[in-house]
């Protein structure tokens, strides 16, 4: 894992200098989405007509129920396929490309309904994650002798990464066993054992109690000063205003607004798209400040 | 009643040879669907691929039983192949579907080929060439208290078991591996493996080959045993059976398959030897003794419906782990 | 479906132990023959119309040397006394009979440990599975056949994929849904001597009650109360319909049977196909209930219901529909339908306690071809499976005429996962 902890903060630096304005360019992407569309029926559920996201920063993806959001990021990370377009990650062309080879050249994603593998203990989720196992293979796997090693190394590496979110103790507990928060913490620390270079969160707060939150919050910023590009699908504004370095906001399937936090809650196009969806409670007064109404939501 | 007599059928039956073509599919079914959640409502094509490939090159082109039994295998990976390639990427239901339709459609296709003996099938001296290696002492009986066995049934009995044993030991092998580990967490959420970098398909096309060359190996020993390969023993019925034994035992339990088997059969002589020799002394008069047949068989259907609501997890199975189940 | 071989097998090896303890050598290869004749050959002889053909003389002769011989009786039936574990030659006498034989006058019958039956039809063979190569009458008069088959098939089906729309049931015991609905109408019609045209509607409706509304009510309800998964439901099903199934044979036996009324009928000319008068109104019903419920399903309020819990059942019970009402309503009329699906294959065909079995792989292959859970598609999936099947044997043997329907079924799940008139659905 790169440890240079000044990617983050140059990465932040210079988006604070860019314009906020969907599409625009960034001085260091590593993914370049260009004219996704994803219809169902008539519907286009995601036309996104440009979009880069900055190396090493934390971007969110924000917006109404509906918006297209989780459906971005199914096609983005292979669990859907586009109708059309094309995207890049690491200057590589992945359009429509199977999940399981994103995962293998760094693009981890998690998912907003956890799947931690209920039946597997703890340590086997974790271990499921390391890549390159020999005993992986069908013949191999037979021997112990050719496995026994790799997977010591790899139990230590996931005990570290345990130790780390707060999970060791529920080491050789059943995944099932877990509480909504600790499995986000689990399938987050799964990811990790991938050693990725970009992570993409589907709504890591949500069914998250109030308590483990900030630990997320801690965890999502720990994982950007390692290095790893963090982009997140999020309802709760409060977690978006905190740790977000770029804000991206969709509403009917394409992005109205591009900026960093404060910029985008200024946003009167961000506004409309919030007071006009039926997501009736997402603003104060003031459209200031999208804070407390969300966060509720989320945790229903 | 002669319950002596009862429980020594009982007994050689839950040993005997029906119970190890049975155990060794569902050993297979265990690996695909126990562990693997792949849900294989076809387990019966395997079977009847391996006993047509022994039964087929013996009788109908008059070559040795040896060249049968790698051609069995050799189709069974075919199959699982033609089999895998399309319907893999299906959801579970339509897996089910289409893979009892597989099976029928090759039941169906036997029955109607001359070569392999249409609707009578193919009988003969299949398994001559495996009787020829019998070490066995020239007894007339092997005795072990209340099960006893001819020699030609003792050998066959033997082999069956070896091969059950050198089969669960394979299985407790590469399911303790991470090889084992991706598969199960297929079972568990087949996206979230995918996520992590796994092609599972690659993964559930191992799992239906290796369950199928085991349920093949299961009807290579039947036609061996038997003499004789026929279509109608190839219903879908068949794979429902090893089901029950199966979620009987305890899915995904190296030993649950072994123990579902000599159970289930156990279980049916039991209870239609109980009912027979009641009919036939006339303690038991409200049936006839061609209504225990059919009693037996209801017993299987109420026993796979109470073992599924009441017990899913069988046997050996564990209530914990169990109730983590979200399917 | 004979459960042959294996599900017979402890009797085998209960024979195979009686012959051991009386030393004498046996190979397992060569299952042993008793020595006494105790199984059952039934021999039936009847005409096209399955009218009994009595006075027929039948031989049986098994390689051993053993030969019997019997006349059929009144009910064109002849009970020869044979053994298990051999291959007999039966034969029937063509100077006893008027008509020619179908398919020819002897047979070869494997008897393994239970008793069988053979079929000899008499006629010209017109009846749709004779005759060779492709004529015009030939393939009109299969495509009768198709279309006659299709009514059946669609009217299980649409049960099937209704019952599958509202709770995901992936129901292994449709079928039986079918079997017993003859079964029913069946006692009323023999035991309790009322006519089939009054107890055909009376047995719809108890089995519209009874097989539906209480199979819910007291098996399917409480199991999704219990949250019971999917696949766990799905075996549930099996396990009811292997239940169902030999509850049947055991209280009924495992022969066919008939209705007492239009067991023959002389089918009529119509010009290049023969078409018997009981075919035409059954089928005329069917249209009518086809249409009656799919107008119902379109348009009254609980129809409408229906076709929202099948697309969202959550929604729908957002939405103040009464998701349980939907389902007890669907299975009322799944049963209904199968029950009439059941008297129609009873009266054109026999009342046997497999009839449903059998077809249930074409309904899932209807449904699935049409698209799961939708109306429209189990109608059409239903035509085009049923066709298929009796067109098939135009070019493949009889004996594969299903197997061309779920080919055609895997074929299409590969093209098109969704069926025909399914939608693509939204993963994720």
């Amino acid at each position: 894992m790169p440890a240079d902890t000044t990617i983050g903060t140059t990465a932040v630096a210079a988006l604070a200098e860019l314009q906020p304005e969907p599409g625009i360019a960034k001085p260091d992407p590593i993914l370049i989405a260009d004219h996704v569309v994803r219809q169902f029926g008539g519907l286009r559920a995601v036309d996104v007509t440009h979009l880069e996201v900055q190396r090493g920063a934390i971007t969110a993806l924000i917006g109404p129920n509906g918006a297209g959001k989780s459906t971005f990021f199914n096609v983005i990370s292979g669990f859907d396929t586009s109708d059309e377009g094309s995207w890049t990650y690491n200057g590589q062309t992945i359009t429509n490309t199977a999940p399981n080879t994103l995962a293998r050249k760094g693009l981890v994603r998690t998912f907003q309904l956890t799947k931690s593998l209920s039946r597997l203990k703890v340590i086997d989720n974790m271990r499921l994650g390391a890549s390159g196992q020999t005993g992986e293979s069908i013949f191999p796997a037979v021997f112990k002798f050719t496995w026994g090693r790799q997977e010591s190394e790899i139990t230590e590496r996931a005990m570290n990464l345990l130790e780390r979110f707060n999970l060791a103790a529920k080491a050789q507990d059943f995944a099932g066993s877990l509480s909504g928060g600790q499995r986000k913490l689990l399938e987050m620390a799964r990811a990790l054992m991938l050693n990725p270079d970009l992570i993409m969160l589907d709504e890591p707060m949500a069914g998250v109690n109030p308590a483990l939150k900030q630990s997320l919050l801690d965890h999502i910023r720990d994982i950007r000063e390692e290095g790893t590009t963090v982009m997140f699908v999020e309802h709760d504004m409060d977690m978006v205003r905190d740790v977000s370095d770029w804000v991206v906001v969709m509403a009917q399937g394409s992005i109205i607004s591009e900026g960093t936090p404060l910029d985008v809650m200024r946003d009167p196009r961000v506004i409309d798209a919030y007071l006009g969806a039926h997501h009736d409670s997402a603003l104060t007064e003031s459209g200031q400040s999208l804070t407390e109404s969300t966060s509720k939501e989320a945790d229903a | 009643m002669d319950f002596g007599f009862i429980l020594s059928q009982s007994l050689t039956q839950a040993i005997g040879v029906t119970a190890i073509i049975y155990c060794l599919a569902a050993i297979g079914l265990n690996v695909q669907f126990g562990y693997g959640g792949l849900l294989n409502f076809g387990q019966v094509a395997f079977v009847a691929v391996g006993a047509y490939a022994v039964g087929a090159t013996v009788i109908s082109v008059g070559s040795s039983l040896w060249l049968g039994v790698a051609i069995g295998i050799i189709l069974a990976i075919v199959l699982a192949l033609l089999l895998g390639i399309p319907t893999l990427r299906l959801r579970a239901d339509y897996l089910a579907i289409v893979t009892i339709a597989a099976s029928e459609i090759i039941r169906f296709a036997a029955k109607s080929s001359d070569f392999l003996g249409g609707a009578q099938g193919t009988t003969g001296a299949i398994g001559a060439d495996f009787y020829a290696l019998n070490p066995l002492p020239e007894w007339d009986r092997f005795e072990f208290g209340p099960i006893s066995f001819t020699r030609v049934d003792m050998w066959v009995v033997l082999v069956g078991w070896c091969l059950i044993a050198l089969v669960t030991l394979l299985t407790w092998a590469l399911m303790r591996s991470p090889w084992g580990r991706v598969v199960k967490g297929i079972r568990e959420d087949e996206d979230a493996v995918r996520s992590l970098g796994k092609n599972t398909y690659l993964f559930k096309i191992q799992i239906l080959i290796l369950g199928g060359v085991f349920g093949a190996l299961g009807g290579m020993m039947s036609a061996i045993s038997r003499g004789s390969v026929q279509p109608d023993g190839f219903v879908p019925d068949f794979t429902f059976f090893l089901y029950v034994m199966l979620i009987l035992g305890g899915t995904a339990r190296v030993m649950g398959p072994i123990l579902g088997a000599a159970i289930f059969w156990f279980l049916l002589v039991f209870v239609e030897q109980v009912l027979k020799e009641g009919v036939s002394s006339g303690l038991i008069t409200f049936i006839s003794t061609t209504q225990i047949g059919p009693i037996r068989f209801i017993l299987v259907g109420v026993g796979l419906m109470l073992l599924m609501i009441f017990r899913p997890q069988g046997i050996l199975g564990d209530r914990k782990e169990l109730m983590l189940d979200a399917r | 479906m004979q459960r042959s071989a294996r599900g017979s097998s402890p009797r085998w090896l209960l024979r195979l132990f009686i012959v051991g303890l009386l030393g004498i050598g046996v190979s397992v290869g060569m299952a042993p023959a008793a020595s006494a004749e105790d199984l059952q050959l039934t021999v039936r002889v009847q005409d096209e119309e399955r009218n009994a053909i009595p006075g027929a003389s039948v031989t049986v002769e098994a390689p051993d040397g053993y030969s019997a011989a019997g006349t059929t009786d009144d009910e064109g039936l002849a009970l020869i006394p044979v053994s298990a574990n051999t291959i007999v030659t039966v034969t029937l006498d063509e100077a006893t009979v008027t008509q020619p034989v179908i398919e020819g006058n002897v047979r070869e019958v494997s008897i393994l440990t239970r008793d069988k039956t053979v079929i000899f039809r008499l006629g010209e063979g017109g009846g749709g599975g004779g005759g060779s190569g492709i004529t015009l009458e030939r393939v009109a008069q299969l495509l009768v056949g198709g279309v006659v088959l299709s009514f059946v098939i669609a009217l299980a089906s649409l049960g099937l994929s209704l019952i599958f729309g509202t709770t995901g049931l992936t129901n292994f015991s449709h079928g039986e849904l079918l079997t017993l609905g003859a079964f029913t109408a069946l006692v009323l019609n023999t035991a309790a001597g009322i006519n089939i045209i009054i107890a055909a509607p009376i047995a719809i409706i108890i089995s519209a009650a009874l097989w539906g509304w209480g199979q819910n009510q007291f098996l399917w309800r409480p199991l999704r109360r219990k949250g019971t998964g999917l696949i766990a439901a799905m075996i549930v099903s099996i396990g009811l319909a292997i239940t169902i199934r030999y509850v049947i044979v055991f209280f009924f036996g495992g022969a066919p049977k008939s209705f007492e009324q239009f067991a023959g009928q002389t089918p009529i000319d119509l010009g290049i196909v023969f078409v018997t008068p009981k075919e035409l109104i059954l089928s005329a019903i069917a249209i009518v209930v086809l249409t009656i419920t799919v107008l119902w399903l379109k348009g009254s309020r609980l129809g409408k219901a229906t076709r929202a819990v099948s697309d969202n059942p959550a929604l729908a019970s957002a939405s103040g529909v009464n998701v349980e009402r939907v389902i007890s309503t669907v299975w009322i009329l799944g049963a209904g339908l199968a029950a009439y699906a059941g008297v129609f294959l009873g009266l054109t065909q026999n009342v046997v306690w497999t009839m449903g079995q059998y077809l249930l792989l074409t309904f899932f292959a209807a449904v699935v071809l049409g698209g799961l859970g939708t109306i429209g598609g189990a109608i059409v999936g239903s035509f085009v499976v049923g066709i298929t099947v009796q067109l098939s044997t135009l070019l493949v043997p009889t004996e594969l005429k299903t197997a061309a329907a779920l080919f055609l079924m895997i074929i299409l799940l590969l093209i098109r996962p969704q069926g025909l008139l399914g939608r693509r659905e939204r993963v994720g």
